[in-house]
């Protein structure tokens, strides 16, 4: 029952935001997003004392072909449906004293989207996935499109399409995945044991892997991203880069590695080179840019280039790794988007040169701003280093010269973050900038809250291992081609 | 059975109407009586069989897509209340062919002898190019309706001089005699008479279905009739005539739908094709939706071609799924054109702003056309796919899909339309009956996306 109302509540409260109205929305969208976070924390308890069998729902849908409604949380689901239900009601708060034209639809989108995601997360049905995957590319589309900057047309059309070439190739992968295996169905379980003739797998993994490389984005399918980034309004790219991104690491773990082994054993390498790849090339475009928002942007590919290489290298610290800097990254990245947001609303500019000594007008944005920057950069202590420093052991154990180029991010990622930072809020302060008020109430929490789980996360991981070794154990048994 | 006569008789009612001048009774009447005929299909439902020397049979595939058919003509003529608001004097001429449209498409789904087919090809098409034509004052709808008969007049030549080899080679125009035939002799000792007439067969229906290469009447005729008839025609009769292809091969060819499967396969590939790259350059909505009309032919050719591992279901899914989108889609883009005075996808520039509820309804008829879930659309597609992959055509599935992402992008261009571009100050009145039907296939297209099994176990 707790599963089917952790799915359903969003999807309820979204409607109710809908209906109420312009002046309301806000508010209400506010107070039932913490109260699906409360429903989460709810679920964290029970899965302390039950584990994860408590969730497990299974309901028949569709009798031919089979599809069912099967819907389940272990480990690795709690921790992201955690991380999306925590994120969002931050995301709805950072849009309070900003003004948001036909805020009703602005704010049952954010949520519509939360229970998108809520539903990738949770999903083990392989066709319900699917159809919660699609659904999450519907309200991102629209947020974008209609409250985004004013190069948003061409912008979000390529977004649109790029992803859902990705996803069609998926339904494909879908599609033959239940005729070759042996129960014909899409659930996970049968899916987990069909054992599917080694021949098969190598493309059946490319029509998954271009899906999920595209939404993560690994490079080089990670065009449309920089450019999404930047039109979209704040919360959407907070929404794309925090959670949504996450739904491609997420799957690669839970749909790609257990259920192709031997077309991760054959592709695998070049998967994994192409991740490192992109960390490099990320890092350097990062460096040179100008515009606070690419910068970030780029920063990301980098990092989820990290994240993903830690995947393939098909080991505990990997995966684990993974899982970490998953949660470590959303935060991080949500707090990143939401401090140039904040100088984006104060000063009307994001290139970096026209920016400088915010920090001598408002002290305490800066402090928290630092605060952010530094885990971005994997200080020892915040919650970046445990994960980037475990995907780096993950992918030593690997192959000593990928890790040796991937350990080339915490470098170039310091390079370009605390530069950005220098230039930003250090120095002189800029011609530019006359006033600079410092943070309202509401970038207060969010930037506080925050930081507090950086250093938290940064100093007492060990829950988060607790909860998703048992997941990632199996996964991983399933993972390696005996 | 009662079916076909009960229509027929609200066909004459229409006519016999205008003389003892109940025209104001009219659309309500029919529309009454269609939804009581809907309920006499429905009866038949458990009492199939042959009628009338084996003519006619009635089987649930037969009661399924006529149920279908009625309900796309029920929604049609729900709307025809308002369309023809002006044109009292015509109102019963109108509608008593259209009705007889709608026999000529339930002949051709419970067909079983090749008269019958050609009856009902025949008793379809010659109302729709009246129709077609019947803005009279029109160049355009002028110009569609003589394209349509000629070209139309072509194909029943061919479907004519198809069915006649046929007859030559096995002494019948009974389905299941012939179908026994194939059977009962050797692929190979048969006249090559036989297959000349069942390429022509192809030919037609293909033709019918608006299939490349056989599609070039329809964007052109499309566009030149009323927006309404053009609704009614890319509805009704696709599915009628992929009805009546799917009894065709079902029943009579299946022994020997491996002759003309690469046939089939390079028709479905340019369907698709020609329809989804054409469709990018297009303005004008009607043409849009015209290739549109082309590539789902594609789409549900991929059904017909893997017939042999049942595709009814799929195709009948595929079919409501496609009717209610494009309904839908309609009922929103008529009342728009009508008060803006243009077809173009620019009418709709603005009009997330001018009418958000007529918005969001196209909005969703497109994704469902797109083949986004949670809409009836996208699961359609799966089906089909799936039975394709079952039926061993996988390369042509994995066309079939990058054929759909192209496709995305034309049904978003008349979502950015509306929410993106500035539109004019025009007023746009909308009568509650197209806000009805819109909102009913939006509905639908949601119901069966989440509860497909409705529909999936039928036949």
């Amino acid at each position: 029952m707790i599963t089917l109302f952790l799915l359903g509540f969003p999807l309820l409260a979204s409607l109710l935001t809908l209906a109420s109205g312009n002046k309301l929305a806000s508010k209400l969208a506010l107070v039932l997003s913490v109260v699906q976070l409360a429903i989460t924390a709810y679920a964290y308890s029970i899965y302390k004392q039950q584990g994860a069998e408590a969730f497990y729902f299974f309901q028949e849908w569709i009798s031919n072909p089979k599809i069912s409604i099967h819907l389940g949380l272990d480990g690795l689901s709690l921790l992201m449906v955690a991380l999306t239900n925590f994120l969002t009601p931050l995301i709805i708060l950072s849009a309070f004293n900003r003004t948001i034209e036909r805020a009703a639809g602005y704010f049952s989108l954010i949520l519509l989207m939360q229970f998108a995601l809520n539903g990738v997360f949770m999903a083990m049905d392989g066709m319900l996935y699917y159809i919660f995957w699609e659904l999450a590319l519907i309200p991102i589309y629209f947020i974008a499109l209609r409250w985004g900057g004013p190069n948003r047309v061409p912008v979000t059309l390529k977004f649109f399409i790029y992803t859902l070439a990705g996803s069609l190739l998926m339904l494909f992968g879908f599609i033959m995945l239940y005729w070759y295996n042996p129960n014909q169905s899409f659930d996970i379980r049968d899916l987990y044991n069909a054992s599917i003739c080694a021949c098969k797998q190598g493309w059946l993994f490319w029509t998954f892997f271009l899906a999920f490389a595209i939404k993560i984005p690994i490079v080089p399918f990670h065009t449309w991203q920089a450019d999404t980034y930047k039109e979209a309004p704040t919360q959407g790219t907070m929404l794309l880069s925090g959670i949504m991104l996450k739904m491609g690491t997420y799957s690669l773990l839970r749909w790609l590695l257990p259920i192709l082994p031997a077309g991760v054993a054959e592709w695998g390498p070049l998967a994994i080179t192409l991740c490192v790849v992109g960390i490099v090339y990320a890092s350097v475009i990062a460096i040179m840019q100008q515009d606070l928002k690419k910068l970030l942007a780029y920063s990301s590919v980098a990092h989820v280039g990290l994240i993903s290489a830690g995947i393939f290298a098909l080991n505990m610290q990997g995966f684990q790794g993974s899982v970490v800097q998953m949660l470590a990254h959303g935060v991080n990245v949500v707090g990143l988007f939401f401090c140039a947001d904040i100088i984006f609303n104060r000063t009307n500019t994001l290139n970096i040169d026209s920016l400088g000594g915010i920090r001598n007008l408002a002290p305490k944005f800066n402090t928290l701003f630092m605060i952010v920057v530094l885990g971005s950069v994997a200080l020892p202590l915040t919650n970046g280093f445990i994960g980037e420093f475990l995907l780096l052991f993950g992918v030593y154990e690997y192959n000593t010269w990928l890790s040796v180029f991937a350990g080339l991010t915490i470098i170039l990622g310091a390079v370009y973050m605390l530069r950005m930072f220098q230039r930003t809020m250090l120095g002189n302060v800029s011609e530019n900038i006359t006033t600079f008020p410092d943070l309202m109430w509401n970038e207060k929490i969010v930037l506080g809250v925050i930081a507090a789980v950086i250093i938290l996360l940064g100093v007492y991981p060990k829950p988060v291992f607790d909860i998703a070794e048992p997941a990632l154990q199996l996964i991983l048994d399933k993972s390696i081609v005996k | 059975m009662n079916t076909l006569i009960y229509t027929s008789c609200l066909g004459l009612f229409c006519l016999f109407a205008e003389i003892f001048n109940l025209r104001k009774l009219l659309i309500p009447a029919v529309v009454i009586g269609i939804t009581a005929i809907f309920g006499v299909n429905y009866m038949e439902w458990n009492q199939g069989g042959s009628f009338y020397n084996d003519m006619l049979r009635i089987d649930h595939f037969s009661v399924a897509f006529s149920s279908l058919a009625l309900v796309i003509g029920l929604l049609i003529f729900v709307m025809t209340a308002d369309y023809y608001k002006n044109e009292q004097q015509h109102i019963s001429d109108y509608l008593a062919i259209l009705i007889f449209t709608l026999c000529g498409a339930l002949i051709m789904l419970s067909y079983a002898n090749m008269a019958m087919l050609f009856l009902g090809i025949e008793i379809l098409s010659i109302s729709l190019y009246i129709m077609a034509g019947s803005k009279r004052f029109d160049t355009k709808s002028n110009e569609a309706g003589f394209k349509y008969f000629l070209m139309g007049a072509f194909a029943s030549g061919f479907l004519l001089f198809g069915i006649a080899l046929i007859y030559g080679v096995t002494n019948s125009f009974n389905l299941q005699k012939i179908g026994e035939y194939v059977m009962n002799h050797d692929a190979l000792t048969i006249s090559p008479l036989f297959y000349i007439g069942m390429m022509l067969m192809l030919v037609a229906m293909l033709f019918k279905v608006a299939a490349a290469p056989f599609h070039f009447w329809s964007p052109d005729v499309y566009e030149g009739s009323p927006a309404l008839i053009t609704a009614f025609m890319s509805t009704l009769v696709k599915i009628a005539a992929f009805g009546a292809l799917y009894r065709l091969f079902a029943n009579c060819f299946m022994g020997t739908l491996t002759y003309v499967e690469s046939t089939l396969v390079i028709a479905a590939v340019a369907s698709l094709a020609i329809g989804n790259f054409t469709a990018l350059h297009q303005t004008n909505f009607k043409r849009l939706m015209a290739y549109s009309g082309i590539s789902h032919a594609g789409y549900m050719l991929l059904g017909v071609i893997s017939l042999y591992v049942g595709t009814a279901s799929a195709l009948f899914y595929y079919s409501a799924g496609y009717a209610f989108a494009t309904i839908g889609a309609f009922a929103v883009a008529i009342p728009v054109f009508h008060a803006m005075q243009n077809e173009g996808i620019d009418a709709f520039n603005g009009l997330g702003k001018k009418s958000p509820l007529l918005a969001a309804l196209l909005t969703m008829s497109m994704l469902s056309l797109a083949g986004i879930p949670p809409f009836a659309g996208f699961l359609g597609k799966y089906y089909i796919f799936s039975k394709a992959i079952q039926g061993g055509h996988v390369t042509l599935t994995l066309i079939a899909v990058i054929a759909s992402m192209i496709g995305a992008y034309y049904y978003l261009k008349v979502v950015l339309a509306m929410y993106t571009k500035e539109g004019n100050d025009t007023e746009i009145e909308v009568s509650p009956l197209y806000v009805m039907v819109a909102v009913f296939c939006v509905a639908m297209s949601l119901v069966l996306g989440l509860f497909p099994d409705v529909l999936m176990n039928l036949i």
